[in-house]
Protein backbone atom coordinates (compact mmCIF):
# COMPACT_ATOMS: atom_id res chain seq x y z
CA UNK A 1 0.00 0.00 0.00
CA UNK A 2 1.51 3.65 -1.05
CA UNK A 3 1.22 5.05 2.59
CA UNK A 4 2.78 9.02 3.34
CA UNK A 5 2.15 11.01 5.89
CA UNK A 6 1.33 14.61 5.71
CA UNK A 7 2.40 17.94 7.96
CA UNK A 8 0.88 21.30 7.61
CA UNK A 9 3.85 23.77 8.90
CA UNK A 10 3.45 27.60 8.80
CA UNK A 11 6.99 28.73 10.44
CA UNK A 12 8.12 25.86 11.69
CA UNK A 13 12.22 25.98 10.50
CA UNK A 14 13.25 25.27 14.05
CA UNK A 15 11.39 21.92 14.71
CA UNK A 16 10.69 20.67 11.36
CA UNK A 17 14.09 19.06 10.33
CA UNK A 18 14.10 17.01 13.64
CA UNK A 19 10.22 16.03 13.27
CA UNK A 20 11.37 14.65 9.92
CA UNK A 21 14.28 12.85 11.80
CA UNK A 22 12.12 11.55 13.98
CA UNK A 23 9.85 10.02 11.46
CA UNK A 24 12.21 8.19 9.36
CA UNK A 25 13.44 6.44 12.52
CA UNK A 26 9.92 4.85 12.25
CA UNK A 27 8.65 4.70 9.03
CA UNK A 28 9.62 4.97 5.34
CA UNK A 29 6.37 6.27 4.72
CA UNK A 30 6.67 9.37 2.06
CA UNK A 31 7.08 12.44 3.76
CA UNK A 32 4.96 15.90 2.62
CA UNK A 33 5.47 19.41 4.14
CA UNK A 34 2.75 21.26 3.51
CA UNK A 35 4.72 24.92 3.73
CA UNK A 36 1.52 27.51 4.78
CA UNK A 37 3.00 30.26 3.80
CA UNK A 38 6.17 30.60 6.48
CA UNK A 39 8.06 33.29 6.70
CA UNK A 40 11.32 31.31 8.00
CA UNK A 41 13.03 28.80 6.13
CA UNK A 42 10.65 26.12 6.74
CA UNK A 43 10.89 24.83 3.17
CA UNK A 44 14.42 24.29 3.19
CA UNK A 45 14.72 22.35 6.45
CA UNK A 46 12.35 20.13 4.94
CA UNK A 47 14.25 19.33 1.88
CA UNK A 48 17.62 18.81 3.61
CA UNK A 49 15.65 16.94 5.92
CA UNK A 50 14.53 14.89 3.35
CA UNK A 51 11.48 15.43 2.75
CA UNK A 52 9.22 16.58 0.15
CA UNK A 53 7.41 20.42 0.48
CA UNK A 54 4.32 21.97 -1.39
CA UNK A 55 4.54 25.28 -0.64
CA UNK A 56 1.62 27.96 -0.51
CA UNK A 57 1.95 30.98 -1.91
CA UNK A 58 0.21 32.66 1.33
CA UNK A 59 -1.10 31.70 4.80
CA UNK A 60 -4.01 29.80 4.86
CA UNK A 61 -3.81 28.31 7.96
CA UNK A 62 -3.91 24.61 9.59
CA UNK A 63 -7.31 23.63 7.44
CA UNK A 64 -6.51 24.50 3.86
CA UNK A 65 -3.07 23.07 4.51
CA UNK A 66 -4.34 20.08 5.36
CA UNK A 67 -6.66 20.07 2.44
CA UNK A 68 -3.80 20.57 0.00
CA UNK A 69 -2.26 17.04 1.36
CA UNK A 70 -5.67 15.43 0.39
CA UNK A 71 -5.66 17.06 -2.70
CA UNK A 72 -2.21 15.99 -3.40
CA UNK A 73 -2.31 12.00 -1.88
CA UNK A 74 -5.52 11.93 -4.35
CA UNK A 75 -4.05 12.89 -7.17
CA UNK A 76 -0.87 11.20 -6.72
CA UNK A 77 -3.11 7.64 -5.65
CA UNK A 78 -1.85 7.16 -2.04
CA UNK A 79 -3.79 4.45 -0.09
CA UNK A 80 -2.71 5.72 3.52
CA UNK A 81 -2.28 8.81 4.69
CA UNK A 82 -1.44 9.64 7.95
CA UNK A 83 -1.32 13.77 9.30
CA UNK A 84 0.59 14.70 12.27
CA UNK A 85 1.96 18.75 13.37
CA UNK A 86 4.95 20.23 12.50
CA UNK A 87 6.06 20.97 16.03
CA UNK A 88 6.67 17.90 17.75
CA UNK A 89 3.92 17.90 19.57
CA UNK A 90 3.01 14.47 17.66
CA UNK A 91 5.59 11.80 18.84
CA UNK A 92 6.18 9.65 15.87
CA UNK A 93 6.53 6.31 17.81
CA UNK A 94 2.85 5.28 16.96
CA UNK A 95 3.32 5.82 13.18
CA UNK A 96 3.82 2.02 13.00
CA UNK A 97 0.63 1.04 14.52
CA UNK A 98 -1.39 3.40 12.95
CA UNK A 99 -0.56 2.44 9.68
CA UNK A 100 -0.59 -1.34 10.55
CA UNK A 101 -4.47 -1.21 11.65
CA UNK A 102 -5.43 0.50 8.69
CA UNK A 103 -3.82 -1.65 6.50
CA UNK A 104 -5.93 -4.40 8.56
CA UNK A 105 -9.18 -2.35 7.92
CA UNK A 106 -10.39 -2.74 11.17
CA UNK A 107 -11.39 0.85 10.70
CA UNK A 108 -11.25 3.84 8.11
CA UNK A 109 -10.11 5.92 10.35
CA UNK A 110 -7.41 6.35 13.58
CA UNK A 111 -7.54 9.08 15.62
CA UNK A 112 -4.65 9.20 18.08
CA UNK A 113 -5.60 9.99 22.02
CA UNK A 114 -3.17 11.73 24.05
CA UNK A 115 -5.50 10.23 26.72
CA UNK A 116 -5.57 6.83 26.25
CA UNK A 117 -1.64 7.19 25.71
CA UNK A 118 0.95 7.22 28.70
CA UNK A 119 0.01 10.17 29.73
CA UNK A 120 2.77 12.86 29.30
CA UNK A 121 0.73 15.87 28.07
CA UNK A 122 -1.86 17.44 29.98
CA UNK A 123 -3.85 20.04 28.69
CA UNK A 124 -5.33 23.22 30.63
CA UNK A 125 -8.12 23.05 32.03
CA UNK A 126 -10.04 25.18 29.50
CA UNK A 127 -9.30 22.57 26.76
CA UNK A 128 -9.81 20.34 29.04
CA UNK A 129 -13.38 21.42 29.15
CA UNK A 130 -13.58 21.90 25.53
CA UNK A 131 -12.70 18.40 24.99
CA UNK A 132 -14.98 16.99 27.29
CA UNK A 133 -17.74 19.05 25.44
CA UNK A 134 -17.14 17.61 22.72
CA UNK A 135 -17.15 14.27 24.02
CA UNK A 136 -20.40 14.04 25.02
CA UNK A 137 -21.73 15.61 21.88
CA UNK A 138 -20.04 12.63 19.82
CA UNK A 139 -21.24 10.47 22.70
CA UNK A 140 -25.07 12.18 22.12
CA UNK A 141 -24.58 12.00 18.25
CA UNK A 142 -22.60 9.16 16.66
CA UNK A 143 -23.40 7.08 20.38
CA UNK A 144 -19.52 5.87 20.28
CA UNK A 145 -17.02 7.13 22.77
CA UNK A 146 -14.04 9.20 21.75
CA UNK A 147 -11.40 10.33 23.89
CA UNK A 148 -9.71 12.83 22.19
CA UNK A 149 -12.24 14.35 19.74
CA UNK A 150 -10.05 17.82 18.72
CA UNK A 151 -6.66 15.56 18.32
CA UNK A 152 -5.03 15.90 14.90
CA UNK A 153 -2.57 13.03 15.20
CA UNK A 154 -4.85 11.15 12.47
CA UNK A 155 -4.71 8.24 9.90
CA UNK A 156 -7.11 7.61 7.24
CA UNK A 157 -7.65 5.57 4.10
CA UNK A 158 -8.59 6.96 0.44
CA UNK A 159 -11.93 6.88 0.89
CA UNK A 160 -12.27 9.05 3.36
CA UNK A 161 -9.06 11.63 2.34
CA UNK A 162 -11.02 11.96 -0.87
CA UNK A 163 -14.10 12.97 0.42
CA UNK A 164 -12.07 16.12 1.85
CA UNK A 165 -11.26 17.30 -1.41
CA UNK A 166 -14.01 19.10 -2.01
CA UNK A 167 -14.80 22.57 -0.61
CA UNK A 168 -17.57 20.93 2.01
CA UNK A 169 -13.87 20.41 4.11
CA UNK A 170 -14.62 22.57 7.18
CA UNK A 171 -11.20 23.99 6.59
CA UNK A 172 -11.69 26.72 9.54
CA UNK A 173 -11.49 24.19 12.15
CA UNK A 174 -11.50 20.41 11.02
CA UNK A 175 -11.83 18.74 14.42
CA UNK A 176 -15.27 16.77 16.09
CA UNK A 177 -17.23 18.32 13.16
CA UNK A 178 -14.97 16.17 11.04
CA UNK A 179 -15.44 13.11 13.19
CA UNK A 180 -19.44 13.42 13.64
CA UNK A 181 -19.53 13.69 9.89
CA UNK A 182 -17.69 10.72 8.99
CA UNK A 183 -19.81 8.73 11.67
CA UNK A 184 -22.89 9.78 10.12
CA UNK A 185 -21.09 9.01 6.62
CA UNK A 186 -20.74 4.96 7.74
CA UNK A 187 -17.21 5.45 8.22
CA UNK A 188 -15.84 3.14 10.89
CA UNK A 189 -13.72 5.75 13.21
CA UNK A 190 -11.61 4.23 16.09
CA UNK A 191 -8.53 5.89 18.68
CA UNK A 192 -5.43 4.90 19.20
CA UNK A 193 -3.41 5.34 22.34
CA UNK A 194 -0.34 8.19 21.39
CA UNK A 195 1.75 9.84 23.25
CA UNK A 196 1.91 13.72 22.47
CA UNK A 197 4.04 16.70 24.51
CA UNK A 198 3.26 20.17 24.95
CA UNK A 199 4.26 22.91 21.50
CA UNK A 200 7.72 23.37 22.79
CA UNK A 201 7.19 27.25 22.31
CA UNK A 202 3.49 27.15 23.95
CA UNK A 203 2.01 28.20 20.49
CA UNK A 204 -1.86 26.96 20.16
CA UNK A 205 -4.15 27.63 17.40
CA UNK A 206 -7.00 28.37 20.05
CA UNK A 207 -5.12 31.27 21.69
CA UNK A 208 -7.35 34.70 22.57
CA UNK A 209 -10.75 34.88 24.02
CA UNK A 210 -12.11 35.99 20.65
CA UNK A 211 -10.20 32.68 18.98
CA UNK A 212 -11.46 30.37 21.45
CA UNK A 213 -15.34 31.93 21.18
CA UNK A 214 -14.89 32.05 17.47
CA UNK A 215 -13.91 28.54 17.56
CA UNK A 216 -16.74 27.09 19.69
CA UNK A 217 -19.24 29.31 17.79
CA UNK A 218 -17.71 27.59 14.29
CA UNK A 219 -17.29 24.01 15.66
CA UNK A 220 -21.04 24.54 16.81
CA UNK A 221 -22.14 25.94 13.49
CA UNK A 222 -20.59 23.11 11.33
CA UNK A 223 -21.87 20.46 13.55
CA UNK A 224 -25.55 22.03 13.06
CA UNK A 225 -24.82 21.96 9.48
CA UNK A 226 -23.58 18.34 9.36
CA UNK A 227 -26.71 17.21 10.93
CA UNK A 228 -29.21 19.35 8.63
CA UNK A 229 -27.68 18.55 5.50
CA UNK A 230 -25.27 15.79 5.26
CA UNK A 231 -28.39 13.31 4.21
CA UNK A 232 -28.86 15.48 0.93
CA UNK A 233 -24.61 15.41 0.54
CA UNK A 234 -24.09 11.76 0.21
CA UNK A 235 -27.21 10.83 -1.91
CA UNK A 236 -26.06 13.83 -3.96
CA UNK A 237 -22.55 12.92 -4.18
CA UNK A 238 -22.77 8.84 -3.32
CA UNK A 239 -20.18 8.54 -0.78
CA UNK A 240 -21.80 6.26 1.65
CA UNK A 241 -19.17 3.30 1.78
CA UNK B 1 -43.38 66.47 -3.41
CA UNK B 2 -42.58 69.97 -4.15
CA UNK B 3 -41.16 70.66 -7.76
CA UNK B 4 -37.50 71.41 -6.25
CA UNK B 5 -37.34 68.40 -4.89
CA UNK B 6 -39.00 66.28 -7.52
CA UNK B 7 -35.94 68.22 -9.77
CA UNK B 8 -33.20 67.15 -6.85
CA UNK B 9 -34.40 63.38 -6.83
CA UNK B 10 -34.37 63.36 -10.84
CA UNK B 11 -30.58 64.94 -10.55
CA UNK B 12 -29.74 62.41 -8.00
CA UNK B 13 -31.15 59.28 -10.49
CA UNK B 14 -29.20 60.59 -13.55
CA UNK B 15 -26.21 60.86 -11.52
CA UNK B 16 -26.51 57.55 -10.43
CA UNK B 17 -27.01 56.19 -14.21
CA UNK B 18 -24.22 58.22 -15.24
CA UNK B 19 -21.71 56.89 -12.65
CA UNK B 20 -22.59 53.15 -13.02
CA UNK B 21 -22.64 53.33 -17.01
CA UNK B 22 -19.41 55.24 -17.02
CA UNK B 23 -18.05 52.50 -14.64
CA UNK B 24 -19.04 49.67 -16.43
CA UNK B 25 -17.90 51.14 -19.48
CA UNK B 26 -14.05 51.31 -18.04
CA UNK B 27 -14.60 48.21 -17.28
CA UNK B 28 -14.28 49.23 -13.27
CA UNK B 29 -17.39 47.55 -12.66
CA UNK B 30 -18.47 44.45 -14.06
CA UNK B 31 -22.43 44.25 -15.86
CA UNK B 32 -23.10 41.59 -13.33
CA UNK B 33 -23.32 43.88 -9.94
CA UNK B 34 -24.16 47.14 -12.37
CA UNK B 35 -27.98 45.53 -13.35
CA UNK B 36 -28.57 46.16 -9.22
CA UNK B 37 -28.06 49.50 -8.92
CA UNK B 38 -29.62 50.85 -12.47
CA UNK B 39 -32.38 49.11 -11.07
CA UNK B 40 -31.78 50.99 -7.59
CA UNK B 41 -32.22 53.94 -10.00
CA UNK B 42 -35.06 53.18 -11.94
CA UNK B 43 -37.00 52.51 -8.75
CA UNK B 44 -35.61 55.76 -7.51
CA UNK B 45 -36.84 57.69 -10.63
CA UNK B 46 -41.10 56.30 -10.44
CA UNK B 47 -40.59 57.25 -6.62
CA UNK B 48 -40.09 60.69 -7.84
CA UNK B 49 -42.23 60.68 -10.76
CA UNK B 50 -44.79 59.17 -9.34
CA UNK B 51 -44.95 60.09 -5.41
CA UNK B 52 -48.80 58.49 -4.62
CA UNK B 53 -47.09 55.20 -5.22
CA UNK B 54 -44.47 55.52 -2.50
CA UNK B 55 -47.85 57.37 -0.20
CA UNK B 56 -49.72 53.93 -1.33
CA UNK B 57 -46.82 51.57 -0.04
CA UNK B 58 -46.65 53.34 3.04
CA UNK B 59 -50.38 52.58 4.15
CA UNK B 60 -49.82 49.43 2.84
CA UNK B 61 -47.01 48.73 5.56
CA UNK B 62 -48.59 50.55 7.79
CA UNK B 63 -45.42 53.24 7.95
CA UNK B 64 -46.28 56.39 9.31
CA UNK B 65 -45.04 58.73 6.94
CA UNK B 66 -43.61 58.19 3.01
CA UNK B 67 -40.11 59.28 4.50
CA UNK B 68 -40.12 56.17 7.14
CA UNK B 69 -41.02 53.55 4.17
CA UNK B 70 -38.42 55.01 2.23
CA UNK B 71 -35.78 54.76 5.25
CA UNK B 72 -37.14 50.72 5.71
CA UNK B 73 -36.90 49.83 2.09
CA UNK B 74 -33.50 51.46 2.00
CA UNK B 75 -32.42 49.66 5.15
CA UNK B 76 -33.60 46.39 3.74
CA UNK B 77 -32.00 46.74 0.34
CA UNK B 78 -28.74 47.75 2.27
CA UNK B 79 -29.23 44.24 4.37
CA UNK B 80 -29.39 42.21 0.94
CA UNK B 81 -26.91 43.65 -0.50
CA UNK B 82 -24.63 43.28 1.75
CA UNK B 83 -25.68 39.64 1.82
CA UNK B 84 -24.88 39.23 -1.55
CA UNK B 85 -21.68 40.62 -1.50
CA UNK B 86 -21.31 37.83 1.48
CA UNK B 87 -22.07 35.31 -0.48
CA UNK B 88 -19.40 37.07 -3.15
CA UNK B 89 -16.52 36.72 -1.06
CA UNK B 90 -17.28 33.23 0.19
CA UNK B 91 -17.22 32.28 -3.56
CA UNK B 92 -14.11 34.02 -4.32
CA UNK B 93 -12.44 32.66 -1.23
CA UNK B 94 -12.93 29.20 -2.21
CA UNK B 95 -12.08 29.87 -5.75
CA UNK B 96 -8.80 31.68 -4.73
CA UNK B 97 -8.04 28.96 -1.83
CA UNK B 98 -8.45 25.78 -4.56
CA UNK B 99 -6.33 27.98 -7.11
CA UNK B 100 -3.40 28.44 -4.28
CA UNK B 101 -3.72 25.03 -3.70
CA UNK B 102 -3.48 23.45 -7.26
CA UNK B 103 -0.27 26.21 -7.61
CA UNK B 104 1.28 24.58 -4.79
CA UNK B 105 0.86 21.16 -6.03
CA UNK B 106 1.84 22.04 -9.45
CA UNK B 107 5.10 24.29 -8.31
CA UNK B 108 5.97 21.12 -6.22
CA UNK B 109 5.79 18.77 -8.86
CA UNK B 110 7.85 21.22 -11.35
CA UNK B 111 10.26 21.79 -8.78
CA UNK B 112 10.69 17.91 -8.38
CA UNK B 113 10.74 17.28 -12.45
CA UNK B 114 13.20 20.11 -13.16
CA UNK B 115 16.25 18.67 -14.31
CA UNK B 116 18.94 18.56 -11.66
CA UNK B 117 16.43 18.90 -9.09
CA UNK B 118 16.67 15.23 -8.19
CA UNK B 119 19.57 16.22 -6.07
CA UNK B 120 17.47 18.87 -4.13
CA UNK B 121 14.32 17.33 -3.35
CA UNK B 122 13.27 13.98 -2.23
CA UNK B 123 12.33 12.11 -5.26
CA UNK B 124 8.70 10.70 -4.01
CA UNK B 125 6.82 9.79 -7.02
Amino acid sequence: MKKCIIIPAFNEGKNIGSVIQGIREYSNADIIVINDGSKDATARCVREAGGYVISHPFNMRYGVALQTGYKFALKHNYDLLLQMDGDGQHLPGSIPRFFEMLESGQCDVLVGSRFLGAGGYHPGMLKIMGITLFKILIRIMNGERITDPTSGYQCMNRKVFSIFTDDSFPCDYPDTNVIIRLHRMGFVVKELPVDMRPNPEGRSMHRGTLKIIYYFFTMFLSIFITMISDKDYYRKNGVRP
Amino acid sequence: MTFSQRIFGILVVFVIFYTIILLVKKGRLKEEYSWMWLLTGLILLVVVLRYDFLVLISRLIGAASPTNALFIFGIIFLIFLSLHFAIKISLLTYEVKNLAQKIAILEAEYEQNKPGASRRHNQIL
